[in-house]
């Protein structure tokens, strides 16, 4: 498994708007797979939320996926999916999006690590 | 309670060396475990530390980002169906490493380049200098994500295993020491008790010859002053010699 991770390169999938996921893929990360499958969901105003949890549950489950990055208010729509994701890999990062500036103290991890220690404090 | 909480195990100077034995074994680990807590521990306040360093870059490199689509865009009209449509293998992939601490193993998240760059001919027309600017823009982005991202599954991974390693430490104090040091207390009373008994046993069986012995004499001074037996009596004497029985 080590190996194959190792020899084999994963993949980045998007979750995003529309201008976060053109930034990303200009970034280079999309693929489209064989199936036809993208790794990444462009969410509009009339993308519904059993969609994006969907897409995101499908991207958890596929194994050439190390990183998900989602944007931080549709995160907070799927919270509940995101929350009962809890093993490392792959790696669940929430980021700002154009139209809404970054809030720490919504982010799943830095919540977690709210109980321990005050985040505030450390900056 | 605390007479029942206690290994199964038969009172004796064997048992009582295993415990004493076992004893030993659990404080070794004991301290063994909560060295190893305290580097992870360590470990994990470093990582969170960079955790929340990164961010809040992340958030000024997002920004940039985002900003550097929105001139693109201006200068070189909508071109998001384009991309969007022209998806095929990706440029940027993620390759995981293992680092190791203190016997855990964290996965480390290393970016790299394959292949071309799908999106050569973008705005080729007009803009191409703002979506050179705007591509290296994601692309520093996306590599701080991923350290981020090896970050955040440090965090969770060693989360997790702090939490085990306290378990353990705190079973080890409070339910396995303990109750190795009930059933060695439970041994010691034991032992103890036997050997009050056995000494009982041996005063009243000494007790108990003296009275025999009492009996006997008694009985020849009775013979020995009818004017019999003068003899046996000597020779009686000079085996017995009247020695105290000796008591351990």
């Amino acid at each position: 498994m080590a190996l194959h991770s190792a020899a084999k390169g994963k993949l980045i999938s998007v979750i995003g708007d529309e201008d976060t996921c053109v930034g990303f893929l200009l970034g280079g990360v999309g693929e489209i797979n064989k199936n036809r499958h993208s790794n990444f969901l462009v969410v509009d105003k009339n993308t519904a939320v059993s969609e994006i949890e969907d897409c995101f549950k499908r991207f958890i489950k596929r194994d050439d996926i190390d990183i998900i990055l989602i944007n931080q208010n549709i995160a907070e729509i799927i919270r509940h999916v995101i929350d009962s994701h809890n093993s490392p890999i792959p790696a669940v990062l929430e980021i700002p999006s154009k139209d809404h500036p970054y809030d720490a103290s919504k982010d799943s991890i830095l919540r977690r690590a709210k109980g321990m220690f005050n985040p505030d404090e450390l900056l | 309670m605390s007479s029942k909480d206690r290994l199964p195990i038969f009172p004796s100077r064997g048992a009582q060396m295993l415990m004493k034995a076992r004893l030993k074994g659990a404080q070794k680990g004991h301290s063994l475990l909560k060295k190893k807590a305290d580097a992870l521990q360590m470990r994990f306040r470093m990582i969170l530390n960079k955790i929340i360093e990164t961010k809040t870059l992340m958030g000024e490199v997002m920004k940039e980002a985002a900003f550097s689509l929105a001139e693109a865009k201006f200068t070189t009209g909508d071109f998001n169906q384009v991309v969007l449509q022209n998806v095929t293998k990706a440029q940027i992939k993620v390759r995981t490493k293992k680092d190791n601490v203190a016997g855990v193993t964290l996965p480390v998240f290393e970016c790299y380049q394959d292949g071309t760059d799908s999106y050569e001919f973008t705005g080729l027309a007009r803009g191409g200098q703002q979506l050179a600017k705007l591509k290296k823009n994601y692309q520093s982005a996306v590599k701080l994500l991923v350290e981020l991202a090896s970050l955040q599954t440090s965090f969770v991974t060693l989360d997790e295993v702090i939490k085990i390693t306290n378990r353990r430490v705190n079973a080890i104090e409070h339910v396995i020491i303990p109750r190795i040091e009930r059933t060695l207390a439970y041994i010691i009373s034991e032992l103890d008790e036997l050997e009050r008994e056995e000494f009982y046993r041996l005063k009243k069986i000494q007790d108990k010859k003296k009275a025999f012995k009492a009996k006997a004499e008694k009985a020849k001074a009775a013979l020995i002053a009818a004017g019999r037996l003068k003899e046996i009596a000597d020779s009686n004497n000079l085996l017995d010699e009247g020695d105290e029985d000796l008591l351990f």
